[in-house]
């Protein structure tokens, strides 16, 4: 058995890392420069030389993607990464000294669970003010509390485990027994659900900056585009479908891949689905 | 039961006590003076004065110590009083009161036209299983999943507004108004419903009652209808209210496309405009609207499925 097998996962990772090398080598791919404006070519459909359309500022539609994946993987990986590291130590802490700062943690957990995840987000962001670093906080806000859901249910069965009390009868400390022993054996889950999570985020932030909130308007961000674009739908509809269409293939990429781990990684999760 | 639902209640209240706080602590946090802000949207930048902004700063209670101002909110709202529009200085239960309606025409409309592509989609892909229908419904489905539902809504307008002209690219009041935002609103939830009725009808059609009704000869729609979907459907009902919470997140994009007045339109807008009691009070009813509906998903879960008990073990 081998990832490779899976074909939706393998066609994920493949566009996954082509994702990344359009991010990595964005000015050598790019045709155009995505911030050079030249109005006498604005709102151009696609073309020769600009395969995707200019926008309305005459700026290439195809060079601005390709930037903006920079942007979007900025973004998704960054969240994710946060989100999952509030989310071990919290599930860790709770999962490992049940009793009151477990109680306390898990309530905490249900409040924010409690709010609508893309409302709450909405609201952060929208109060911070625009900014690719506060779309990073609000989206860490609203997506750490599966992370630590799944860890510490993970760690309660875990720790009940022969192993877990020979190592106590050595003498080993908490920090040591969680950090050795627990974490590698709880990490399968997290990286089924991290995988996926990316696809989230970067639809999550595409929303948010569809709504205006995100990083300020020069910047080529998917999300921004579509919602400029849309002034255009009658005369340039190409701003609307191809900033969409590159949305909508990252977020496939990434769940297919969370799909193929997930069946590789921990066949008893097969019809668990994370939303 | 009494006593699971009593604990549920319980976690409410402190679910709904710290949402008061956190959405509080929320509007706190965020940087630059709120009395400042006030008087940019009552009177405009050009035309401000150090006198006015101290004037709104008193006037609104915003000099008092944040702890005073939270109990002096939450005794408000304990009474129904939301304080009024930073921005309008109309009532903020006023405005969310005239927004409701919108907002529940199109949850409703929404989740009744994905049950109508779900149930009859997801039935031919089990009964069909394997066939061409089947893989149709299952790519229709992911992309129904995967689109994100900004991008949708703008597709659909082009197809259906700007390229057709069918329906009106946004607005409220005729019937005509409300299919773009509903479809848009429910594609998601309908390719969620639509895989989750194909995977229990599959694993309801192999189950010895089935063989077994069919044995009996009776008719193949009968078996399907009358007693695969029936037990096929118990899952379904909670995903649909877990969906329901959801379809909460998706309103505020779709109403601020479509310029549809509900809730969500009025959260985006009073953000937009930095309209604090509003937001104060949209964000407390939307989680206080999650924790419920997710509440009465699983009381209805226990009610449907009596082989499910919350009683024991730690929840």
């Amino acid at each position: 058995m081998c990832i490779l097998e899976n074909k939706l996962a393998f066609a994920g990772m493949v566009i996954i890392a082509m994702l990344v090398i359009l991010a990595l080598f964005a000015p050598l791919l790019a045709p155009h420069d995505p911030y050079v404006q030249s109005l006498g070519q604005s709102l151009i459909g696609p073309c020769r030389d600009y395969p995707f359309g200019t926008d309305e500022f005459g700026r290439c539609v195809l060079s601005r993607i390709i930037y903006g994946t920079r942007i979007s993987l900025v973004i998704g990986l960054g969240v994710t990464t946060m989100s999952t590291i509030i989310g071990v130590v919290l599930g860790m802490v709770a999962g490992f000294h049940n009793g009151r700062l477990d109680e306390i943690i898990m309530r905490v957990v249900d409040v924010f669970l409690a709010f609508p995840g893309l409302i709450l987000a909405l609201v952060v962001a929208g109060l911070l003010g625009p900014g690719t670093l506060n779309v990073v906080i609000a989206l860490t806000v609203v997506g750490w509390m599966g992370y630590a859901r799944v860890i510490r249910g993970a760690v309660l069965a875990e720790k009940e485990k022969e192993y877990i009390g020979a190592v106590q009868t050595f003498g080993a400390g908490d920090c040591y027994i969680m950090l050795r022993h627990l974490l590698p054996n709880v990490m399968t889950p997290i990286v089924v659900m991290a995988s996926a999570g990316v696809g989230y985020v970067i639809l999550a932030a595409a929303g948010l900056s569809f709504l205006g909130l995100g990083a300020e308007p020069p910047a080529p961000v998917w999300g921004a585009m579509l919602n400029y674009g849309k002034a255009y739908l009658q005369s340039a509809p190409h701003l609307t479908i191809f900033p969409g269409l590159a949305i909508m293939i990252t977020v496939l990429a990434f769940n297919f891949l969370g799909d193929g781990l997930r069946d590789q990684l921990d066949p008893r999760m097969k019809n668990l689905h994370f939303r | 039961m009494a006593h699971y639902i009593l604990k549920r209640s319980g976690l409410l209240i402190i679910v709904v006590f710290g949402v008061t706080i956190a959405t509080f602590v929320l509007m706190n946090m965020a940087p630059g003076d709120q009395a400042e802000m006030v008087a940019i949207a009552r009177y405009g930048l050009e035309n401000l004065t150090a006198d006015e902004i101290e004037n709104i700063r008193i006037s609104e209670g915003l000099d008092a110590p944040v702890w005073v101002q939270y109990f002096h909110w939450l005794s408000h709202i304990a009474q129904g009083d939301f304080g009024h529009s930073l921005v309008t200085g109309d009532p903020v239960s006023q405005e969310i009161i005239a927004r409701i309606p919108a907002t529940l025409l199109l949850s409703i409309t929404s989740l009744v036209f994905s049950l109508l592509i779900a149930i009859p989609a997801g039935v031919i892909s089990a009964v069909k299983h394997n066939s061409f229908v089947d893989h149709g419904v299952r790519i229709g489905a992911m992309l129904g999943a995967t689109i994100p539902n900004f991008w949708l809504a703008l597709l659909l307008i082009l197809l259906f507004s700007v390229t057709w002209d069918w329906f009106p690219v946004f607005g409220y009041g005729t019937a005509s108004h409300i299919v773009l935002p509903a479809v848009t609103l429910g594609a998601g939830m309908a390719a969620v419903t639509t895989r989750l009725i194909r995977a229990g009808m599959l694993e309801v059609l192999k189950q010895d009652y089935i063989i077994s009704a069919r044995a009996h000869g009776i008719s193949e729609k009968r078996v399907i209808f009358r007693h695969a979907l029936k037990n096929a459907f118990i899952p379904v009902i909670t995903v649909i209210g877990m969906q329901l919470g959801h379809l909460l997140e998706g309103t505020v994009i779709v109403e601020s496309i479509f310029a549809w007045p509900g809730l969500g339109k009025l959260l985006v807008d009073s953000i937009y405009a930095r309209d604090y009691a509003v937001i104060q009070a949209c964000v407390l009813l939307f989680a206080v609207f999650f924790v419920l509906i997710n509440l009465l998903v699983d009381l209805l879960y226990v009610i449907l499925d009596p082989r499910i008990r919350y009683d024991r073990g730690a929840g």
